[in-house]
C-alpha cells in the first residue's frame, strides 16, 4: 500500500488514521439518529479507539534493545512533539483542568503557566544535552555522568517516587472513565484500564508507546476541540472562542457581583451532607486577588510546576528518541505547540460552561432559579445520582444560590456538551478523548519506571552480563508488576486527581532538577555532591510534605501545622529543591574535582556533533 | 580561546537570554497581576488573558525562536548536524 519505509510514510499513515476516526465519529452520529442508545455509543467509542491502540502496540513489537528503550532513535520532530503532548496531557489535564479553572479562576491558572513554561527549561537546560549523551533513561545519564552505582540507585529511587505518585492518579483516571463509559464498577474499570495500558506498551516498549501516543494525541485533541467550538457557537460565544470571549468574561464578573461570592463554613457543608470532592464557586473568575501573599501563592505554584516539568523522567525520555540533537530541540517546541492547543482551550471551556450555568438569561442557567425546578432537569438528576453534583439549600429560601451548587470538577468537561444541548455522540467522543489522555500518560510513566528498574538496577547494577533476550524479559515483567501495583493502589482512591499529580512535580524537582542541570552546566559537580544533593532534596521535601499535609501531620507530628511562608503541600518542592542545590554545591566543593575523563565527557555532551557518550547499544 | 570554548560561551549567553524572556512571561508579569488587570486586550482583562493564553503562546514562540538561534550558533562554529539527518 505504501512505498518507502515506515518513517517516510508517517504523514500518510496518520493522515489516513485521522480521516478514519472522523468517519467513525460520523457513523456514530448516524447511529445516534437511528436510535442506538447513548450508553452503547459510549461503549463503542472507547472500545474502538482502545482496539486501535492495541493493534498499533502489537504491530510495533520488538526484540531489539534500542527500539525497546528509545524507539530506535528515529522518531521525527513533529511526531515526537505529538507523542510528548499525549505523554504530558494526562487524564487530569483532559478531564480536570477546565474544572480547575471553573472553580479556581485566575488563581488556579498558575497551573497553566507552570505546565507550559516548564518546557522552556526542558529545551534550554536539558533535552538537547541528554539526547547527545545517548542515555536510555534519566538515571542512566546521572549514573554515567557522576559515575557509580550509588548515585544511579539514588536517582532511580527519586524517579520511582515521582512517577509512581503520578501513575496511580493516571490509572485512577483511566478507571473512572472506563467505568463511566462502559457502565462497569470503578474497581473493574481500573483493571480494564490497566490491561489496555499494558497491551500498548508491553510488546514494543518505547517504540510501541511512541506510535500509540501519536494516535492518542490525535483522538484527544479532536475530542477536546470539537466540543469547545461547538458549545461556543451554541451559547453565543462566537465561532472562535479563544479570541472572542471578552464580553463573556466581563459578564461573569457582573454575575459574580450580582450573586455574591460567599464562602461556606466547613460545618455548614458537613451538616448539609455535601459529598467529598465536590466544590462550589467562591473565587473570582478573572479578578486578581489582592495582596503580596496572593501573588506569592501564584508565583510559587508556577515555579514548582515549571521546575517539576523539567525534572519529570517520562517527559525527558521522550527527547531521547529523536534522530539528532537539533531535532530534540525543535521537538520540544512542537510538543509545547501541541500542548498549547489544548491548554489555551481549557479556560475558554470553563468560561462557557460557567456562563451557561450562571447566566439567568440563558435557557441553560440554573443559579437563581427555584431548587425544585433545577432538580427536575434531566442532567442534574443523572449526575446527582452518581454524587457528582449536589444542592444544599443553606438559607432555606428554595432558590439556588451560587454557593449552594456543588459539583465535581470533572463534570465541566464530561457534562457541558450535554448541558449546552450537543448530541450524545459528542459525549462519547469526550469519553474516548479522556481515555486516550489517561492511557497515554500512564503508558509513558509505567515505561519510565520499569525501564529505570530494568536498565539501571537490573542490567547496570545486578547483572551486567545479561543477554538481550533476558534484559527484555526482565523489562516486560517489571512493566506488568509496576502497572498492577499502580492499579491496586489506585483502587483505594488516595487523593483527588490533581492533588497527587502536583506531588509528582514536587518530588521530581526536589531530587532530580539540580543533579540534571549541574551535570551539564557545572563541570565541578562531583559524585559525592550529587549523592548528597539527591538524598538531602528528596528527604527534606518528603519530611516537609508530611509536616504540612494534615492527613499525614496529625498521625506523625501530632497536629495541624501552618505552612511555612505559604508553602503548602502542593509546593513542597520549594523546600526540597533549594536544599538539594545547596547541599550539592557545598559537598561538591569540599570533594576532589571530577577526573579529566569526566570533564571531557561533559565537554562532549555540550557539543551537538560527534559520537554519543553512550553507544547505540549499551 | 578554542572554538569549543567560544561555542559554549555563546550557547551559555543564549541560554541566559532565553531564561530572562521565560522569567518575564512566567513570573515578572504576574507580580503585577492586579495592575495589569486594569488594562484590556481583545476585550479580556490583561492579566487574565496572559495566564489563560498570552504567556502560553509566548512560550511557544520563545521555543521556536531559541531553537533556530541555537542552530545558527551551531553552524557558525561548525557543530551543525544538518548533514547527518
Amino acid at each position: 500500500m505504501f512505498k518507502g519505509d515506515f518513517i517516510q510514510n508517517l504523514p500518510k499513515i496518520y493522515g489516513t488514521y485521522t480521516g478514519g476516526f472522523i468517519v467513525f465519529i460520523i457513523l456514530m452520529a448516524l447511529a445516534e439518529q437511528a436510535g442506538v442508545s447513548a450508553k452503547n455509543i459510549g461503549v463503542m467509542f472507547v472500545a474502538f479507539t482502545v482496539l486501535i491502540y492495541a493493534l498499533i502496540g502489537y504491530l510495533s513489537r520488538t526484540i531489539q534493545v534500542d527500539a525497546y528503550y528509545v524507539a530506535g532513535r528515529q522518531v521525527p520532530t513533529v511526531f515526537n512533539g505529538m507523542a510528548t503532548a499525549a505523554d504530558w496531557m494526562s487524564g487530569a489535564s483532559f478531564v480536570a483542568l477546565a474544572g480547575g479553572v471553573y472553580f479556581g479562576g485566575y488563581t488556579y491558572m498558575a497551573f497553566l503557566v507552570g505546565w507550559t513554561g516548564g518546557y522552556v527549561l526542558v529545551a534550554t537546560l536539558m533535552a538537547p544535552y541528554l539526547r547527545k549523551f545517548g542515555c536510555y533513561t534519566v538515571p542512566d545519564f546521572i549514573g554515567t555522568r557522576y559515575g557509580g552505582n550509588a548515585v544511579r540507585a539514588a536517582s532511580v529511587f527519586v524517579l520511582f517516587i515521582a512517577s509512581f505518585t503520578y501513575v496511580t492518579a493516571q490509572i485512577n483516571a483511566t478507571g473512572t472513565i472506563a467505568s463511566r463509559a462502559l457502565g462497569i464498577p470503578f474497581e473493574a474499570g481500573v483493571w480494564v484500564g490497566l490491561i489496555s495500558i499494558l497491551i500498548c506498551s508491553m510488546l514494543g516498549g518505547m517504540r510501541a508507546v511512541t506510535w500509540t501516543q501519536v494516535a492518542q494525541y490525535i483522538v484527544l485533541i479532536i475530542a477536546y476541540l470539537i466540543p469547545v467550538f461547538w458549545i461556543s457557537s451554541n451559547v453565543g460565544g462566537g465561532i472562535f472562542p479563544h479570541l472572542m470571549l471578552g464580553d463573556e468574561v466581563a459578564r461573569l464578573g457582573e454575575l459574580e457581583k450580582q450573586f455574591g461570592l460567599v464562602k461556606n463554613s466547613a460545618a455548614d457543608m458537613k451538616a448539609a451532607g455535601v459529598p467529598g470532592g465536590l466544590k462550589y464557586i467562591s473565587g473570582s473568575h478573572s479578578g486578581v486577588p489582592e495582596g503580596g501573599m496572593a501573588v506569592w501563592k501564584y508565583l510559587s505554584l508556577a515555579i514548582c510546576m515549571m521546575v517539576g516539568t523539567a525534572s519529570l523522567p517520562h517527559i525527558l525520555m521522550r527527547y531521547f528518541t529523536t534522530p539528532t540533537v537539533r531535532a530534540a530541540r525543535k521537538s520540544v517546541a512542537w510538543s509545547l505547540f501541541f500542548i498549547f492547543l489544548l491548554y489555551s482551550s481549557a479556560p475558554m471551556l470553563a468560561t462557557l460552561s460557567k456562563l451557561a450555568l450562571m447566566d439567568p438569561n440563558l435557557p441553560t442557567g440554573i443559579i437563581g432559579k427555584s431548587i425544585s425546578e433545577v432538580q427536575s432537569i434531566e442532567w442534574v438528576q443523572r449526575w446527582s445520582e452518581v454524587k457528582q453534583v449536589f444542592i444544599a439549600d443553606f438559607n432555606g429560601d428554595g432558590i439556588l444560590q451560587l454557593n449552594e451548587w456543588f459539583m465535581r470538577g470533572d463534570v465541566v468537561v464530561l457534562a457541558t456538551p450535554e448541558v449546552a444541548g450537543l448530541p450524545f455522540v459528542i459525549s462519547g467522543l469526550v469519553f474516548a478523548g479522556g481515555m486516550a489522555a489517561a492511557m497515554s500518560t500512564a503508558d509513558g510513566l509505567v515505561l519510565a519506571i520499569s525501564n529505570a528498574l530494568s536498565h539501571d538496577i537490573y542490567y547496570k547494577i545486578i547483572n551486567p552480563k545479561a543477554e538481550t533476550a533476558k534484559r527484555l524479559l526482565v523489562a516486560r515483567t517489571l512493566l506488568v508488576i509496576i502497572g498492577a501495583a499502580g492499579a491496586y493502589i489506585a483502587s483505594f482512591r488516595l487523593t483527588s486527581i490533581l492533588g497527587s499529580v502536583a506531588w509528582a512535580f514536587d518530588f521530581a524537582m526536589s531530587g532530580l532538577f539540580f543533579p540534571l542541570v549541574l551535570g551539564v552546566w557545572w563541570k565541578r559537580a562531583t559524585r559525592e555532591g550529587a549523592i548528597a544533593g539527591i538524598i538531602a532534596g528528596i528527604v527534606s521535601g518528603t519530611v516537609y510534605l508530611t509536616w504540612v499535609f494534615p492527613k499525614f501531620s496529625v498521625p506523625i507530628w501530632g497536629g495541624v501545622n501552618t505552612p511555612f511562608l505559604g508553602i503548602d503541600h502542593l509546593r513542597f518542592g520549594l523546600i526540597g529543591a533549594p536544599i538539594c542545590l545547596v547541599v550539592m554545591v557545598v559537598v561538591s566543593l569540599m570533594t576532589k574535582e571530577p577526573s579529566p575523563a569526566t570533564q571531557k565527557l561533559v565537554d562532549d555532551t555540550r557539543i551537538p556533533t560527534g559520537k554519543a557518550i553512550l553507544g547505540k547499544q549499551h | 580561546m578554542s572554538n569549543k570554548d567560544a561555542y559554549w560561551n555563546k550557547t551559555k549567553n543564549h541560554m541566559i537570554v532565553t531564561l530572562v524572556l521565560w522569567a518575564f512571561f512566567s513570573l515578572v508579569i504576574f507580580m503585577f497581576g492586579s495592575e495589569l488587570n486594569t488594562m484590556s486586550f481583545l476585550g479580556y482583562p490583561l492579566a487574565y488573558y496572559m495566564t489563560a493564553q498570552g504567556s502560553l503562546l509566548a512560550f511557544v514562540i520563545i521555543l521556536f525562536w531559541t531553537a533556530n538561534k541555537q542552530e545558527k550558533i551551531d553552524e557558525e562554529h561548525g557543530f551543525s548536524e544538518r548533514e547527518d539527518d
